[in-house]
């Protein structure tokens, strides 16, 4: 009997330590390909990074010099103005969706949402060209901001609707008991507890839309210049990147390769930023 | 999880809470004003998505007219001819999105389990952060890198490779040229790796405590855990999370384009080149001139959406066929929650 | 400490950028989108026309021809830029007048990638062949017999074409319409044709990247890129039996072979083919697209101005970017488009320019 444990226990070891070998494999996996792009673009872009990249507007090739700040500062536009939109919004239907879910708005809710995270961005680029800029009869960075702020909704949505859904009945129960009203009951208790993750779903949200380029190639186009408003076209790095690094000039996709790097850079502070600001009670 | 009636109904009077602190606002008005934005907000999400469908079914009416069902079944493109078929660029989708979800689960969960339950605890900070950094690459990017990088990789050493121990299978043989099927379906893979891995290891992180203590505290072995309590629990959300991993692969636009081979084609190989749906609106929308021409590209448009509704039904009745999570959470937690 | 460092990089931009905004007074902008040919060229123009008038100012994107020209239509942008003029049909089709301005020259070059063997000649039937999948290998003897004393591997021919439509493509497929019959039958020419064989890369850059890594490879791309990318670029054949390779000479001397007659007649200008026995046989006029009668008569002045400057001033810019200068009877047929634009009814430009 004593063997036959021992034999059962040593077998779940063995299974145990394989399956951490496993996952230790799957984040090798998951890292390679990661450092082959970062040091890729490293070593194409650092560069063409320097103070002038930071602080002047595009020069026309040939001359040297020019830099992105028009983008750099149109993408923070962009994407602040998106999740000004996209965020609240999403966060709003994701908890409505995880506490009412049994209602018909709800299930339709998640239905649209997960079909509508599968539509191209192109494909809402061209939407929002066809009701927004051609109605206003110019591009815009608002054009371009609600573009993205499509693409985050449903994302954003999801996740705070798959996390709120995780919070333990018998939180809300407590909460309940002590006299606590639904709106209480979703604001302090799902939405704390849920947030560290509600936050890295807005994250992921913002990291996407900070990559995206089709759909702001026909609604915030592009800028050689500083936009003057939200109703102006506003340059963005991922157009710029774009731009030229479909152009034949070398000096243009180091360029390219600089301001990826200034991306992923923005997108790492906002996240950085989002840790420190949100930070909400360590989950459960 | 358990769903006890009161919880999911709308609240009705007010009659039944304790009595208000002086001061305070009507809770029954509040209530139905969270409800109202929240339901509202639902709402939005609903019409942003009629929206987006009427506006592409009005731009596909040309199409839709003209060239009828024979659209979905017809296998050739040529816009100068004014012949449209959708059916290579659905097979490329489809083939693409899958080997990519084939792909990235495995190692998106692994990774996520890593940073939940079995790795080391000093690593799982740098590693979360690593893996958000994948999600903060542009997909420009990841397209230039895959046609830099990647495609001359495949073509000179995986490919061969496969063609060597797994030949008998047709998608393994054939002409290597490295952008093709198998590379879009790689790079797809990479680019939705941090979605999955980083929603699931949310919904991992979020399973009680008491449920993996309890399971240790009975000489379960941190996989025993992880197999019989962590993941029955957090089931929907991890489907959920390759959902949304899906959309992603069957929607990315510009790095597929670069990478697909763009060669509207069925063939039985993955080393071909293939075309998706998303690739050729992003490749040819903005230099079509005839109406035709553009009326056939939205309606590749609405196709995406009919795969994308079709896979999130199916999906989903896939899975509530299978015993869902409550039934396995009957099993072990149940009677933990009971006596708490 | 990351926070302060962020904001930093935020407002040291900003605070530059408010004070250029108080020296200037609001310009005016022209907002254009079109065709990649022409992109750094028309930013350059942008560039050196801002010094020439500091109150207008030339906003150009490359998004695609008939996406600019549908932008044209629908009165989002100011002035579309195609290297594929519209035809009849399309013109009659269009919800407004619209105007072709030509602007410069662009040429499509096969490149390829032998490794060891930098020179190809080509005939547009063997080209044709090869596109079409009928030449599979580089020691096919059709190439053979055109490339005597050139060593040719006995390997698989890979072709890269455009999967965007493109300008390029247009004019490649043209060309080669016009010189095989075959060819003309099942692809025939456009600026989406489907190509039988061969792999479709994005943009003039995606085939020219490609064809840079890929041994055997071979593709067709504009003029700048394959010079920028170092490429190896063939001989072609053209109509006075020369194998005549793709220098700015020799564009040159295509540009210049378009007869005088070209400025007083509205005749599509075909730049395939040109007499000239030194001219390559494959480049293509660029063209900018408006509207003959506009609403914003301020803004259409602006733009007319504009691109008198450019057909005649912005020319001396052209040879450096590798573009090639318009030849006089298309300068003169330019200055005829821009003097019938009008706007509110009036014409814009007065009869001195």
């Amino acid at each position: 009997m004593r063997t036959e444990l021992d034999a059962a226990y040593s077998g779940r070891t063995l299974a145990a330590r394989a399956a951490t070998a496993a996952s230790c494999i799957a984040v090798a996996i998951a890292l390679v390909p990661l450092l082959a792009i970062l040091l890729y673009v490293a070593q194409r872009g650092l560069g063409a990074l320097s103070w002038s990249f930071f602080t002047s507007l595009p020069k026309p090739v040939g001359e040297g010099g020019g830099g992105m700040a028009n983008a750099i500062v149109g993408t923070l536009e962009l994407v602040g103005l998106a999740s000004l939109i996209g965020i609240p919004i999403g966060i709003a239907a994701g908890l409505f969706l995880a506490e009412y879910r049994t209602t018909l708005l709800a299930r339709v809710g998640r239905f649209s949402a997960d079909v509508l995270a599968g539509v191209p961005s192109i494909i809402v680029g061209i939407v929002v060209y066809a009701v927004v800029v051609v109605r206003m009869q110019r591009f815009s960075t608002l054009a371009g901001a609600l573009a993205l702020a499509v693409l985050m909704l449903p994302l954003v949505a999801r996740t705070t609707d798959e996390l709120a859904r995780t919070v333990p009945d018998s939180l809300r129960e407590a909460a309940l008991a002590l006299g606590a009203s639904r709106w209480r009951i979703a604001i302090h208790v799902v939405l704390r507890t849920a947030s560290p993750g509600i936050r890295a779903g807005c994250m992921l949200a913002v990291a996407r839309v900070c990559g995206e380029t089709a759909p702001l190639l026909f609604t915030a186009f592009n800028n050689r210049f500083w936009n003057e408003s939200v109703l102006d076209p506003t340059s963005s790095l991922q157009v710029q990147i774009f731009t030229y690094t479909m152009s034949p000039y070398d000096d243009w996709h180091a360029q390219a390769w600089a301001a990826a790097l200034v991306l992923v850079a923005i997108v790492v502070v906002l996240n950085l930023v989002a840790r420190r600001v949100l930070r909400g009670p360590r989950a459960a | 999880m358990n769903e006890p009636a009161a919880l999911t109904d709308p609240p009705t009077s007010s009659a039944t809470h304790a009595p208000r602190s002086i001061g305070e606002p009507s809770h029954a008005l509040v209530d139905r004003s969270l409800v109202a934005v929240g339901g509202g907000a639902a709402c939005i999400v609903g019409l942003v998505l009629v929206a987006v469908a009427v506006v592409v079914l009005e731009m596909a009416l040309p199409s839709l007219r003209e060239l009828g069902f024979g659209f979905v079944t017809g296998r050739h493109w040529d816009p100068v001819h004014g012949d449209f078929g959708a059916l290579p660029f659905l097979f490329g989708t489809l083939v693409t999105s899958l080997v990519a979800l084939l792909l990235a689960v495995p190692v998106a969960l692994g990774v996520a389990l890593f940073l939940t339950d079995l790795g080391p605890p000093l690593l799982r900070r740098p590693v979360a952060a690593l893996v958000e950094l994948l999600a903060a690459v542009p997909g420009v990017v990841y397209g230039l890198w895959a046609a830099i990088v990647l495609a001359p990789l495949l073509r000179t050493t995986v490919e061969p490779a496969l063609e060597a121990h797994l030949g008998f299978l047709p998608m393994f043989r054939g002409p290597k040229v490295g952008v093709g099927l198998l590379c879009a379906s790689v790079v797809l893979a990479v680019m939705i790796l941090p979605t999955i891995a980083s929603m699931s290891r949310e919904v991992l992180r979020a399973v009680p405590a008491e449920l993996r203590e309890g399971g240790l505290a009975l000489g379960a072995t941190r996989w025993d855990v992880v197999r019989r309590i962590v993941l029955p629990h957090a089931k929907s959300g991890i489907f959920g999370a390759i959902l949304l991993g899906f959309g992603r692969a069957v929607g990315e636009t510009m790095a597929v384009a670069m990478v697909v081979g763009s060669r509207a084609d069925i063939t039985g190989s993955l080393f071909s080149p293939g075309y998706t749906m998303a690739s050729v609106i992003a490749n040819e929308f903005a230099e079509a001139t005839s109406t035709l021409h553009v009326a056939a590209l939205a309606e590749i448009g609405l196709l995406l959406f009919g795969v994308t509704l079709a896979f999130n039904v199916t999906a989903r009745l896939l899975v509530s066929r299978v015993r869902g999570p409550e039934a396995a959470l009957a099993r072990v937690a149940r009677p933990r929650e009971e006596s708490a | 400490m990351t926070l302060l460092l962020a904001a930093g990089l935020v407002l040291a931009p900003g605070c530059s950028r408010a004070s250029s905004t108080g020296t200037e007074a609001s310009p005016r902008v022209l907002v254009g989108a079109g065709a990649t040919l022409p992109y750094p060229l028309y930013s350059k123009w942008a560039a050196e026309y801002a010094r020439v008038d500091p109150t207008v100012r030339v906003n150009y994107q490359s998004i695609g021809s008939g996406a600019g020209i549908r932008q044209v239509e629908a009165g989002v942008v100011d002035f579309g830029a195609t290297d594929e003029p519209m035809n009849d049909a399309q013109l009659a089709r269009s919800s407004m007048k619209l105007v072709h301005v030509p602007t410069t020259v662009g040429a499509v070059v096969f490149a390829f990638n032998l490794p060891g063997q930098r020179e190809l000649s080509l005939t547009p039937e063997v080209a044709a062949a090869v596109f079409l999948g009928a030449v599979q290998r580089w020691d096919d003897e059709r190439l053979r017999a055109l490339n005597p004393g050139r060593t040719l591997p006995s390997e698989p021919i890979i072709v890269v074409h455009r999967a965007d439509g493109s300008g390029t493509s247009a004019a490649l497929t043209t060309y080669l319409s016009r010189h095989d019959e075959k060819w003309n039958a099942t692809v025939g020419a456009g600026t989406s044709p489907r190509f039988p064989v061969g792999v479709g890369a994005k943009g003039n850059e995606g085939v020219s990247a490609f064809v840079k890594s890929t041994p055997m490879s071979i593709g067709y791309v504009e003029l700048v890129y394959a010079k920028q990318a170092g490429l190896s670029m063939a001989h072609v054949k053209n109509p006075a039996g020369r194998f005549v390779a793709p220098t700015l000479e020799a564009l040159d001397s295509a540009a210049r072979s378009v007869s005088a007659s070209a400025a007083t007649s509205n005749d599509r200008v075909v730049l395939l083919d040109s007499a000239d026995e030194n001219a390559y046989p494959i480049a293509a006029l660029s063209y900018v697209v408006l509207p003959l009668d506009a609403r914003d008569r301020g803004k259409a002045e602006a733009l007319a101005k504009f691109l008198w400057w450019a057909v005649h001033d912005g020319q001396a810019f052209a040879r450096e970017l590798d573009y090639v200068v318009l030849p006089p009877p298309l300068v003169t047929r330019a200055e005829r488009a821009l003097r019938d634009l009008r706007a509110e009814g009036r014409v814009l430009l007065p009869a001195g320019g």
